[in-house]
């Protein structure tokens, strides 16, 4: 058989696109063994207390200030972020009729949302809030562009979160005689948590490595500041303005590295969290099998 | 009392979910007012192609800009393009589930990693890698089309990924049936069927390309120059705005800010594309 010419050449065929797709996985693979290997090569040495002491100067170079201004901007920026993007799937999900034309267009305008590069949003928080409300280069200022930013993504996850949970748990409750809000409140944002939370540690990933979105609105200078309307950099801004002044690039790996355990122990909690949540599927599952049968 | 509460609450959700509308209306209001009065004082053509960005003699062309979002953009789809499609194949096909177990998180973390450390990275080792093998300052569209390239990767494997997990499993079935390789199924076949939705990947990874700022800025070189070939420097639409935004005043801020504009409209356009491909798909 293998003298027929057709036959052995699907066969070479058949091995070349193996060969692509087996290079394929492993360039992807290696890409990012080589960039985590790097980073922590070159960054670990540099890892030294100094880093961490309470306040930069030019000496120390401490990105201890940008690791609390990035924990005040993630914890602002969700604090508006999370009740409005939760809030909006609770009504596009569980209060929205059906074909309803109102919940269409706010698919769009999230949809947009989320595609905007964040030079745009950094733009439009710089020409809003830091210059029509006057609120100067301040965390406030960058927390409100970051909120408008992963809103689409709360939003997006939580309405999946909610259409997860099965009709009979509202079915039940209403059954009981309790009422639409309780049964959002006490049934189904508790069944869908595990989805949100999903969802809200996502944008937290986002809100630690976002750039752009913040030098024009949160500033970039190096201390924490007293009050939520002073200028404060986040790491990644930190890592940015190490590289614009040309200087410390010892340092500058070393933020590298403190960004990467930070966002790979995120991605860890969330796909944790996931795995719960597939999990209480599967159970859910069963569960409805047993009792059919 | 109680029924008061359910009205409150309701009208709170409805609010709610107009902020997002009314989030797209700021951003188009806040943009198009202070862009627009800059392309007119400028004019739309002259702003659009003219050649030479001189912003010391009230010189405003982005047309060099807008030619190196193209070309890095393409250069990087040239880039993450197949290797995501094929690294999405892998995944689903072809992987061992020990593996998968490891490199679905592998790609997740990549996902996360920020691009001000991908922009590090070239530029501390693709930048010295190519000045020193193929000649130049390094700090060029090649560069910036190898990081944008690795930066797609996670979004064009994760959505074409999806779409490949959603084509029924009978198609492979049946194509096996006829006395198919493996390997000439899953082509032939199954990634036929998955076509619409792995075009929307490829969409959504162009959007990322065209936007992302950080990364490109630090290894691209951000000359005005009109781009010449890939081992120049140049700059993006993206770049343009971080670069000048920190001392623009007057027209110079209103022509940074109409270039916003201009990626604002560009975005927009991809964005549409997309949509339209995943209704097509069905995501």
């Amino acid at each position: 058989m293998s003298d027929n010419p057709k036959k052995s050449a699907r066969r070479l065929q058949s091995r070349i696109l193996r060969f692509c797709v087996y290079a394929a996985g492993a360039c992807t693979l290696s890409v990012l063994l080589m960039l985590v290997l790097y980073i922590l090569v070159k960054g670990l040495p540099h890892l030294t207390p100094e880093l961490f002491s309470l306040h930069y100067n030019s000496e120390n170079v401490s990105l201890f200030p940008a690791l609390v201004n990035t924990v005040t901007m993630t914890f602002l920026s969700l604090l508006i972020a999370a009740p409005l993007g939760i809030f909006s799937a609770i009504y596009l999900v569980e209060y929205a009729k059906r074909g309803n034309k109102f919940v269409g267009v706010v698919r769009i305008t999230a949809e947009t949302l989320s595609g905007i590069p964040s030079i745009v949003y950094g733009l439009f928080g710089f020409l809003m809030f830091v210059i029509a409300l006057d609120w100067g280069y301040s965390l406030l200022a960058g927390a409100f562009t970051l909120a408008i930013m992963i809103l689409p993504v709360i939003m997006r996850t939580t309405e999946e979160a909610l259409k997860s949970v099965p009709d009979s748990y509202r079915e039940g409750s209403f059954g009981l005689g309790a009422g639409k809000l309780r049964t959002v409140f006490r049934i189904v944002l508790p069944a869908a948590m595990p989805g949100i939370l999903a969802g809200i540690i996502l944008s937290v990933g986002r809100i630690v490595g976002e750039t752009a979105a913040l030098i024009y609105t949160a500033g970039t200078v190096a201390q924490v500041p007293d009050t939520l309307l002073g200028s404060g950099r986040t790491l990644s801004v930190h890592m940015y303005s190490l590289w614009s002044e040309g200087l410390n690039s010892e340092q500058s790996y070393a933020t590298a590295v403190v960004l990467l355990v930070i966002v790979a122990s995120l991605n860890a909690l969330s796909s944790a969290l996931a795995k719960r949540l597939t999990g209480q599927k599967k159970e859910r599952k069963k569960r409805d099998a047993r009792s059919k049968a | 009392m109680k029924k008061f509460k359910e009205r409150f609450m309701q009208v709170l959700f409805l609010l709610s979910a107009l902020v997002s509308i009314l989030a797209v209306a700021l951003i188009c209001i806040f943009l198009f007012a202070n862009g627009i009065p800059a392309i007119r004082e400028i004019g739309l053509w002259d702003f659009l192609s003219g050649t030479s960005w001189k912003p010391e003699q009230n010189i405003y062309g982005i047309l060099p800009m807008i030619i190196g979002s193209i070309y890095v953009t393409a250069g990087a789809m040239l880039i993450g393009v197949p290797i995501g499609i094929l690294t999405a194949l892998f995944l689903v096909h072809f992987c061992p589930p020990k593996l998968y177990r490891f490199l679905k998180p592998a790609v997740d973390l990549l996902a996360g990693i920020p691009s001000i450390v991908y922009g590090f990275f070239g530029l501390m080792v693709i930048v010295p890698a190519i000045r020193n093998g193929l000649g130049g300052s390094g700090s060029s569209m090649l560069a910036a089309s190898i990081v944008l390239g690795i930066m797609i990767l996670p979004t064009i494997i994760n959505v074409s990924e999806s779409a490949i997990r959603a084509v029924p499993e009978s198609y492979y079935e049946g194509s096996l049936a006829l006395g198919a390789s493996h390997e000439r199924s899953v082509f032939f076949t199954v990634l036929p069927a998955a076509k619409s939705g792995v075009f929307a990947a490829v969409i959504l990874g162009m959007g990322r390309a065209v936007g992302e700022t950080m990364a490109v800025i630090m290894v691209a070189g951000n000359q005005t120059a009109m781009p010449g070939s890939p081992l120049q420097g140049l700059r993006t639409l993206t770049a343009n705005i971080v670069m000048e935004m920190a001392y623009a005043a007057d027209l110079h801020r209103g022509a940074l800010i109409a270039t916003a504009v201009v990626l604002f409209v560009f975005i927009l356009i991809i964005n549409l594309s997309f949509s339209l491909m995943k209704r097509r798909a069905k995501l």
